[in-house]
């Protein structure tokens, strides 16, 4: 190995491989907790867009879960004592704050198919009224409710420890570890893709969906309500947002921030895209953009020694802020690349209109 | 159009923005009450009222008072401008926040690096910095949209992000002054833009003058010039702009160049005429601001510019507002939200108030935004 | 909207697709199967119905005639529940019933094959048909197997082999118009409507449809049928309603009448049928097409190799099925895409690859086939419509092409406002709130005004009226005479055969024959449209994708 690392740039690669070998089983699971947000987001993604709605209020739908369900939780423990708890250190506050969370999120997606279906406002700008209203809301809450309270919280889900045999086993052994290492919220998100997925591609439903999110008139004239649909794909999105936020107060952090979604609502729809507007597609995608964000943490923590010191030391020159941006990066080369090679439901973003109600 | 014709048309398109304003500030005060109630358990009806009071009080109630707000709008007049001209050529540019971000690094390293030079020289320089930065930092996603299809609305908010980053890089290296107690840039000496009004250490500096120039020009090039015209041709109908000989994807990049140009600029004033240099943690809230004032606005330059100086008055008096009455300067991000909308829900304000008089949706020109989401031109 | 039980309903059925009446029922005692009493639709402005009476038997075929916009569409969108009336009733089988949306429709046998299809281009010919009516194992998911066997089973009466798995976006226009029809049976409708299904069609799809129809009447199915061609309601319909500006203007047997009485029953007046177009005087050749090459937006290549050229005062025809590469000639020609190879020239001077404002200032207009997509900006008022091709020339811009003047704009709307009879409140009005006519006549008005050498008319009266659909014709016939070379496409093979000097048939990108336009046999266009040979050939009995 020694002589491969010793090539000018193409050792460099070498050793790059052999470190992603390295830290990848330990970062493993890191990486799939990192991905729950955005994989979250685009099962919301692709539930709107497959049925022909734009949501990039995914993001502020985040933000506001996030708020209500730490708020939520957080009084909740504050006015009861609970000194026990369930498997996965589930408690009766944790849970309220996750249907809280869950919640808003429907409400939120509520207001978005009113405007965007029924009253047939632009999609973006309905949108972008859910992100300007997150942001201002919990900022203006914030200072109100947790301000003031500063040990305010009721802790997080903790994370199972799947036995030692499974994740010791060889070869396989840290693929257990990533996806069982997990809290409840983590776990359900592998359930939802497939699920999703299924459903998509062999239910009533998905096809359905799928029909009028690309030609809702055809579906219409077959006796399909195109707004309820609609509607209730808009709905069922929420939820996927929702536990997106309940993830990033309740699972990941204990603590809320301002803006602490911190764009995973726009990296969300952008594995939507890169994933085809498939559940298992974009969960990849979402893999991805936290295989990134992992690495880039990992760097500072366990640097590359002993052998692939000639990677530690490039890598060491790079600054830190130029790993925090690694998913935003991505992101814009991901739309760049993949738009135009995988094509979008035909009615998106398009409101429909019954015939004859055009005027 | 004859003056009268003009007028009642003028009126007619302002209706609906106005009593938006209204409900906005009235759900405002709604809010104030509930959470107010909620955290201290004492339902104060009164709240409001004292709230609004100082805030009137805190940005009209003398000189310094309207300066600040005057200079609280100037910034937003220029990001107003930046994301209405977007809107008419077919663009959203949620970006104005990274572009104005770009503004302010480049002319705080410029103007720290010309501090000395003639203010003749210096702050043409350091201002001329912020501009192009600002411009470059549109042409990007201009350019990704147009070459790649890769969608605005997305592009310009990871770069929002990766421009905050960027000024916390630099900031804290090669661009930190030595010697201070925290990472900033050097003060920009003479590239500091003077002061043209108020009491001296105030905010009336000269960029005021320059967001009032941006006006009339915005005007000039949308309605009066043919670029203009084939901007808001491809922002109508891009199929058409096609067919008309027009080039949509040099317009496109075109379009978000002079938009980052403009939120660029409104960074730039803001660190040569009143912070001097800025820190690692800089960041500003003008790009969203900048949202609602265009769609308030109707994307027009004229009420793009009312839009502004009532969001400055605002910005400006809301700082008395929470010392007085301890009501959070967050409020107003909430105002805004509910503004936003009772705009595009304009049948909600035409409801309350049976308006039945038709009228234009407020963002009509949106159409092409929203239909060009995935790709498809 | 939930609708579990048409899961079991499509399956106790298949056994037996038909029902089985004899024709002979057409004109027996029964009450008729449909009867439409006094339907009347408002919309603001328009009368679009006014007390329309219709009936229908069993076996038989019944045409709706009438103009574009003349209330047909909006009949039907009442009969399937989409539009609801505002008065009249409805009786199926002598019972008055409310429609109340296509659910209901369908479950009263009622089926409807639209004018623009309703198929879901991404989606398999099994999807597209069970869609609504999903066969389910469970209450989940699609029982998939069955249904593709009985989709291959309703086909085989028909004799078409149907692939149940493929995608429809693949299939050819004839294909999924039998998608379309297999959708009603699959429904296992009484009354079809079709609703203009030729409009799309060669004249030997045309025949084919018109066997099915007659197939379907011998099964005793009620089959309404829209059209505003005269020639095919004489040929396969038994009755034939004309309707005019909302209302039922006569009902004929076809043996009791012919084209002349029909013609003046739908438009109103004694009308000439063909424009006349005198006699041209070609000379010398102005556009001339070498060996032209382009590919879609997909890089299918679509135009192979065409070579024409069009003389001063000449109509050159093209005929053409839609998607024979049409679009891709017309773009290239007039600056809208980049051809692959070959050589464009106008009156000697090479123009291939120039940008559209350049081959404008060479001569070159382009009426385009879809007015409100390319040829209007219709949130625009009408007078930056009236220049949107010319804006950027002296005077409508000035100070170095920097400023518009907007004085010379007005004073031009206002000239071809006039000349070409544009009728608009102001040239201040926004262009959506003008007619279809009035809309193409804006843009006939400003393309066919200025220093003209080539003339590109990519469908130039598509879903008009006729006293639009005249003055165009006689605006064409004009600049002909005048000495512009004129490239003519149209899917509307009348409307080649009505203005051009000569045709030629352009099938899968190439131009398969040019024939002189005086002397054309239809028949022998139908077939080289449809072929691409000039001889017949056997039927299809593979779905075939349309592209190579």
């Amino acid at each position: 190995m020694d002589v491969l690392y010793g090539i000018p740039i193409i050792g460099l690669f070498v050793q790059f491989v052999a470190y992603i070998v390295q830290i990848g089983p330990n970062i493993a699971p890191i990486m799939l907790a990192i991905s729950v947000p955005l994989a979250f987001g685009a099962l919301c993604g692709i539930m709107n867009e497959r049925s022909g709605v734009v949501n990039i209020g995914i993001e502020g739908m985040m933000l506001m879960s996030a708020f209500f369900g730490f708020v939520a939780a957080g009084f909740a423990a504050g006015s009861v004592d609970f000194d026990t708890s369930g498997p996965f250190g589930v408690t009766p506050p944790i849970l309220l704050g996750v249907a809280v969370a869950v919640g808003v999120a429907v409400l939120l997606s509520l207001l978005h198919a009113w405007l965007s279906i029924t009253i047939r406002t632009d999609q973006i700008i309905s949108g972008t009224i859910i992100n300007i209203a997150a942001l201002g809301l919990t900022g203006y809450l914030n200072r109100i409710f947790i301000s003031p309270n500063p040990r305010l919280g009721a802790g997080t889900f903790q994370t199972w420890r799947p036995p030692d045999w499974l994740t010791d086993l060889p070869a396989v052994g840290w693929v257990f570890n990533m996806f069982l290492k997990q809290g409840p919220i983590a776990m359900s998100l592998i359930v939802f893709v497939i699920v999703v997925q299924v459903l998509l591609f062999r239910s009533r439903w998905g096809l359905r969906t799928r029909a009028v999110g690309e030609h809702p008139r055809a579906a219409d004239t077959l006796g399909i309500s195109v707004l309820a649909l609609r509607y209730r794909n808009v709905i069922l999105g929420g939820v996927f947002a929702g536990l997106a936020g309940a993830f990033l107060t309740l699972e990941q952090t204990g603590s809320f921030q301002n803006g602490m979604t911190a764009g995973r609502g726009f990296i969300a729809l952008a594995c939507v895209i890169f994933g085809r507007w498939t559940p298992i597609g974009a969960f990849g995608a979402a893999l991805l953009f936290a295989g990134a964000d992992a690495f880039g943490r990992t760097v500072g923590l366990i640097p590359p020694t002993g052998e692939l010191a000639g990677l530690g030391e490039v890598l060491g020159a790079v600054p830190d802020q130029f790993y925090g941006v690694l998913p935003y990066v991505i992101t814009i080369i991901v739309l760049a690349g993949a738009v135009g090679r995988s094509v979008p439901p035909a009615a998106v973003g398009r409101p429909y209109v019954k015939e004859g109600q055009e005027t | 159009m004859r003056p009268r014709e003009w007028l009642r048309s003028a009126m007619a398109a302002a209706t609906v923005p106005v009593l938006a304003v209204v409900l906005g500030l009235v759900a405002g005060a709604a809010v104030m009450v509930i959470s107010n109630s909620l955290s201290t358990g004492v339902t104060d009806v009164g709240l409001p009222l004292r709230a609004y009071g100082s805030l009137l009080a805190g940005s009209l109630s003398g000189l310094d008072e309207v300066v600040r707000t005057v200079s609280e709008a100037t910034p937003l007049i220029l990001a107003g401008l930046s994301v209405g001209i977007g809107f008419k050529a077919g663009l959203f540019n949620i970006g104005a926040n990274g572009q104005f971000l770009m503004g302010a690094l480049a002319a705080a390293g410029a103007g720290a690096a010309v501090s000395g030079w003639s203010p003749l020289l210096a702050i043409p320089a350091a201002l001329g910095a912020g501009m192009l930065a600002g411009a470059a930092y549109g042409f990007i996603p201009g350019a990704l949209k147009a070459w790649t299809g890769a969608h605005e609305v997305v592009t310009t908010i990871m770069l929002n992000f990766i421009a905050a980053a960027l000024i916390a890089f630099l900031v804290t290296g090669p661009l930190a002054t030595a010697g201070a107690s925290f990472a900033r840039t050097g003060d920009v000496g003479n590239a500091a833009l003077p002061l043209i009004i108020g009491r001296p250490g105030g905010t009336g500096h000269l960029g005021i003058l320059l967001a009032v120039v941006a006006v009339p020009l915005a005007y000039l090039l949308l309605f009066r010039s043919v670029l203009g015209f084939e901007m808001r041709t491809v922002g109508a109908n891009p199929s058409a702009a096609l067919y008309a000989g027009m080039r949509p994807a040099r317009l496109i990049i075109l379009t978000m160049a002079l938009s980052g140009l403009l939120a660029g600029t409104a960074g730039a004033g803001q660190v040569l005429g009143i912070s001097h240099s800025i820190s690692a943690s800089y960041s500003t809230s003008v790009g969203f601001d900048a949202i609602t004032i265009a769609l308030l606005g109707r994307s027009h330059p004229i009420g793009i510019f009312f839009s502004a100086l009532l969001f400055g008055l605002m910005r400006a008096g809301s700082a008395l507002m929470q010392i007085r009455e301890r009501v959070p300067v967050e409020i107003i991000d909430v105002i805004q939200a509910v503004i936003l909308l009772f705009l595009a829900a304009d049948i909600i304000v035409r409801t309350v108030f049976r308006i039945r008089a038709p009228g234009s949706g407020v963002a009509e020109e949106l159409e092409t935004v929203t239909r060009t989401y995935g790709g498809a031109a | 909207m939930e609708m579990n039980e048409t899961g079991g309903r499509d399956h106790t059925v298949s056994a037996a697709p038909y029902p089985a009446k004899p024709a002979a029922n057409a004109t027996g005692g029964a009450p008729p199967v449909l009867e439409m009493r006094g339907v009347t639709k408002r919309y603001p402005g328009v009368l679009a119905n006014d007390h329309i009476d219709l009936d229908l038997r069993a076996g038989e075929i019944h045409a709706l005639l009438g103009e574009n916009g003349a209330g047909k569409t909006t009949l039907m969108n009442i009969l399937y529940g989409l539009v609801e009336p505002d008065e009249g009733e409805i009786l199926l089988d002598g019972t008055e019933v409310q429609i109340r949306g296509p659910v209901d429709a369908i479950a009263r046998g009622i089926s409807m094959v639209h004018q623009h299809f309703m198929l879901v281009p991404v989606l398999s010919v099994s999807d597209n048909i069970l869609l609504g009516e999903e066969p389910m194992s469970g209450p989940i998911f699609i029982n998939r197997a069955g249904s593709r066997r009985r989709i291959r089973e309703l086909g085989k009466n028909f004799g078409w082999e149907i692939d149940p798995d493929q995608r429809v976006e693949s299939l050819s226009v004839g294909w999924q118009q039998r998608v379309e029809i297999l959708k009603a049976l699959y429904r296992n409708a009484r009354i079809v409507v079709l609703d203009e299904p030729t409009a799309v069609l060669t004249p030997q799809e045309t025949k084919e449809i018109f066997t099915v129809l007659g197939k379907l009447r011998a099964e005793g199915y009620a089959i309404i049928f829209i059209t505003h061609k005269l020639y095919e309601v004489l040929e396969v319909a038994d009755r034939i309603t004309v309707i005019r500006r909302g209302r039922v203007v006569g009902t004929r047997k076809p043996s009791e009448t012919d084209e002349d009485d029909l013609a003046e029953l739908m438009v109103g007046r004694n009308v000439e049928l063909t424009v006349d177009r005198g006699t041209s005087h070609p000379a010398e050749p102005v556009l001339v097409v070498d060996e032209l090459h382009a590919k879609d937006d997909r890089r299918h290549e679509t135009v192979r190799g065409i070579s024409l050229s069009v003389r001063g005062g000449e109509i050159l025809g093209i005929a053409g099925v839609a998607g024979n590469g049409q679009d891709e000639l017309v773009q290239s020609l007039t600056g809208l895409r980049r051809p692959s190879s070959g050589r464009v020239t106008i009156a000697g001077k090479d123009v291939t690859n120039h940008a559209p404002q350049s081959l404008y200032r060479a001569g070159l207009a382009h009426v385009p086939a879809d007015r409100q997509r390319h040829g209007l900006v219709l949130s625009f008022p009408l007078d930056d419509n009236m220049v949107l091709t010319n804006y950027s020339d002296p005077p409508f811009a000035r100070a170095g092409g920097l400023l518009r003047d907007a004085a010379a704009i007005d004073r031009r709307a206002d000239e071809l406002i006039a000349e070409y009879d544009v009728r608009t409140p102001s040239r201040e009005v926004v262009a959506a709130t003008l007619s279809g006519g009035n809309q193409q006549k804006a843009i006939v008005a400003r393309e066919f005004s200025g220093d003209l050498r080539v003339l590109v008319l990519d469908q130039p009266t598509r879903g008009l009226d006729v006293g639009s659909i005249e003055f165009i014709h006689r605006q064409i016939i004009a600049k002909r005479d005048e000495g512009v070379a004129i490239l003519l496409v149209s899917a509307e093979l009348d409307e080649v055969m009505e203005l051009s000097d000569r045709i030629a048939v352009i099938y899968r990108g190439e131009l398969v024959a040019t024939v002189d336009g005086r002397s054309a046999n239809r028949e022998k266009i139908g077939l080289l449209m449809a072929t691409g040979r000039a001889s017949g050939s056997g039927t299809e009995t593979q779905p075939e994708p349309v592209r190579p």
